[in-house]
């Protein structure tokens, strides 16, 4: 087990240098550089610095350095001091902007991950058991619905709905009124009236893949002898289906979640844009369409690393739950 | 290890969706390939269904000139904001040849916002072939002649209402439904190239070269998609030429979207190796190229065909979803996801709540792949049972 895991550790490193490089090559990719950047602004605001102190200050931060000196000053600067550079647009340290925000990203992330498991596991368990009934073909509507509907569009129209009928914005974390308040319970009471949209956006997207999913993994375990035994042996239908056959259907749940998160960041982007939540996604897009991308650079960064851990702990948790796995 | 892009058709669709039918025993036996996978197919309704929308959408887009009542760009000033026209046949009780109330025009005293009224005791007939904005059919014939239309000066006909500028959504749904669907088809044929040459090179020679090509594949589905085309799609300059960003749009789409296409070709082949056939074929003398492609790659065509319908569906959202966020296309090209950014606040919508049917023809087009992908699944193995 502890080999397996030191395995799975090593390989999440190659990965990881890559990722990293990858963010950073998008960071380099657009026309022009940090200078010339900076140089813009100092002209927006009225001042400017001429061709020569332009050509100084690139020496100076060491911007004609081929890629891979630039790429090793950037990342050893994170990995040893935090350091991911400054973001032209809010003149600020990256650092300071992102934290806060990738916080919450997380958690809306891992809730509506939660959302989704508590509805597609009991969903799919039940589809597989009263296969061809009512709520089958109904679920598996909403399958297909779920599959098809982008997450932004699911959004708009919940916002729509809940406009039109319950006169309610529910665009942002908060209404307007509490932004800047202290937390108290009439705001958390009024987060919660927020918060639910994106976690349902999120949620069915993700649910709807795994029902089926479940249902067919159910169907195929159902059929095996072991699930006859029990039966024979006397237990009851429900004791028989969660105690046997549910635990092996469950594999790939566990064996996706580090698939999961990837899928539940791209959505909480878009969703998060339409929503105008204080998560990554708006402040990445506007980093994008501004150009400042050691800011956006380090948002892909970062959201990728998660990927990648959360990868590496769902093998890990598999290898777990699954002996076959850490022996073959 | 299961997931949704490896279960079996069986297990997964075709239960609730397609009751199985005996075949009839003699014919099958004589029938070619072909016709027993159109003859499986066939028994997918859904899947037929949605195969004659996905051609009826096709053809619409193909001749969106000629379809479309008025042009893409054309702005009119005093028809913002217009709600659909309904098409109706009864006329003051009476049964009348289809037309559309004449829209009236007013503003709202106190708020000054334009209101419109349709006006009962006018009737626009709509016409067929009538002429109107000129325009070249196909890039190629110079005409006027529109599918429909009314014959008024002032009126227009909106099946989907106007935008802010006075534009027919209804036209530039149809015009956009040529860039967003091309831009599927374009985008899955990159990845059906790279997808093809990476998946039938891991899948047949195996060895390290399988290990790392398989390693490549995890470390791409281990990024977060959509950051990651944001990123990319942010590094294309905005001064290019329009067409060109599109094309490079769907690359980079592709970049990602071969990965699925890959493993199933890696698999078949990894499945087919084995197979006497192929064995047959080595003994004999065959070179490797002309295994691959003369025996094996024959075998597994309708496989290759289902995973790559089941991809178009990815490369239309991805579009629509970069385009929505004003990363991917942008105006004046006319996609649905371009169509969509004047759907993106709740003002709007609550507004012109038409402004979404381009949403639902994404739905619609997604839908309807799906189920034509897993229809084609179904029936890519015609001799299996």
């Amino acid at each position: 087990m502890l080999s397996y895991i030191a395995r799975r550790l090593l390989w999440a490193i190659p990965t990881l240098v890559f990722v990293s490089f990858i963010s950073f090559v998008i960071i380099q990719l657009p026309p022009g550089d940090f200078v010339t950047a900076y140089a813009a602004q100092l002209r927006n605001s009225g001042d400017y610095i001429t061709e020569a102190q332009e050509a100084l200050l690139r020496a100076e931060w060491g911007l004609n350095d081929p890629l891979l000196v630039q790429y090793w000053r950037w990342i050893s600067n994170i990995v040893l001091h935090g350091d991911f550079g400054r973001s032209l647009e809010w003149n600020a340290a990256v650092s300071d902007l992102i934290w806060e925000r990738l916080g919450l990203t997380l958690a809306i992330s891992t809730l509506s991950m939660v959302f989704t498991w508590l509805i597609a596991i009991p969903v799919g368990v039940y589809s597989a058991t009263r296969q061809y009934s009512v709520f089958d073909y109904l679920f598996t509507v909403f399958g297909f619905l779920g599959k098809g509907i982008p997450d932004f569009l699911l959004a708009l129209i919940l916002m729509w709905i809940t406009f039109v009928w319950l006169n309610m914005d529910v665009g942002g974390l908060v209404s307007p009124q509490f932004e800047g308040q202290p937390w108290d319970l009439a705001k958390i009471g009024n987060m919660l009236s927020h918060i639910w949209i994106p976690l349902v956006v999120l949620a069915t997207g993700g649910a709807a893949g795994l029902i089926r999913v479940m249902r067919a993994n159910m169907l195929d375990e159902l059929r095996k002898p072991y699930v006859e035994t029990a039966y024979a042996q006397g237990f009851g239908e429900r004791t028989v289906v969660w105690r046997y056959p549910v635990r092996v259907a469950l594999n790939p749940f566990i064996s996706t979640v580090g698939w999961a998160l990837p899928a539940l960041f791209s959505g909480d982007v878009i969703t998060a844009v339409v929503l105008n939540l204080p998560t990554t996604g708006p402040l990445l897009l506007q980093a994008l369409k501004m150009q400042d991308m050691y800011l956006a650079g380090s948002f892909i960064l970062i959201l990728s690393v998660f990927t990648v851990i959360g990868t590496v702990l769902s093998d890990i948790l598999l290898a777990l739950s699954d002996p076959r796995i850490r022996f073959s | 290890m299961t997931d949704i892009h490896t279960l079996s058709p069986e297990t997964l669709l075709s239960p609730p969706l397609a009751p199985k039918e005996e075949f009839n025993a003699d014919a099958s036996y004589t029938a070619k390939p072909r016709t027993l996978i159109w003859w499986r197919f066939r028994k997918h309704k859904l899947a037929v269904v949605s195969l004659a929308f996905m051609v009826i959408l096709g053809l619409l887009a193909l001749f969106a000139d000629f379809m479309s009542p008025y042009g893409p760009n054309t702005i009119n000033r005093l028809n913002t904001f217009a709600p659909p026209n309904v098409v109706r046949v009864i006329h003051d009780g009476a049964l009348h040849r289809p037309f559309v109330y004449p829209l009236k025009r007013t503003r709202d005293p106190e708020t000054a916002r334009v209101l419109y009224q349709e006006d009962r005791t006018k009737v626009l007939p709509v016409e067929f072939f009538v002429r109107g904005e000129t325009y070249a059919l196909l890039g190629l014939v110079e005409t006027n002649l529109h599918f429909f239309g009314v014959n008024d000066r002032r009126q227009q006909i909106n099946l989907l209402g106007t935008d802010s500028l006075g534009r027919d959504l209804f036209t530039r749904l149809l015009y956009g439904a040529r860039v967003t669907l091309s831009a599927g088809l374009i985008g899955v044929a990159f990845s059906f190239v790279l997808g093809l040459a990476l998946g039938a090179i891991s899948g047949y020679y195996g060895g390290w070269l399988d290990a790392m090509i398989q390693r490549l594949m995890e470390f791409i589905r281990s990024i977060p998609t959509i950051p990651l085309w944001m990123g990319l799609a942010a590094a294309l300059p905005i001064a290019w030429d329009p067409l060109f960003v599109y094309v490079l749009i769907t690359i980079i789409l592709s970049l990602i979207g071969w990965t699925h296409l890959a493993r199933v070709v890696r698999g078949r082949f990894l499945s087919l190796k084995s197979e006497d056939y192929v064995l047959a074929a080595r003994l004999a003398g065959a070179s490797e190229y002309r295994i691959v492609t003369r025996h094996m790659l024959p075998a597994m065509t309708s496989y290759i065909i289902a995973a790559l319908t089941l991809a178009i569906p990815e490369m239309i959202l991805g579009e629509t979803a970069l385009s929505f966020l004003g990363l991917g296309l942008r105006p004046p090209v006319v996609s649905w996801g371009v169509l969509l950014q004047d759907a993106q606040n709740l003002r709007t919508i609550s507004l012109a709540p038409w402004l979404l049917a381009p949403g639902i023809a994404v739905v619609l087009v997604v839908l309807a792949f799906n189920f034509i992908g897993d229809g084609l699944r179904d029936a890519a193995d015609p001799y299996g049972q």
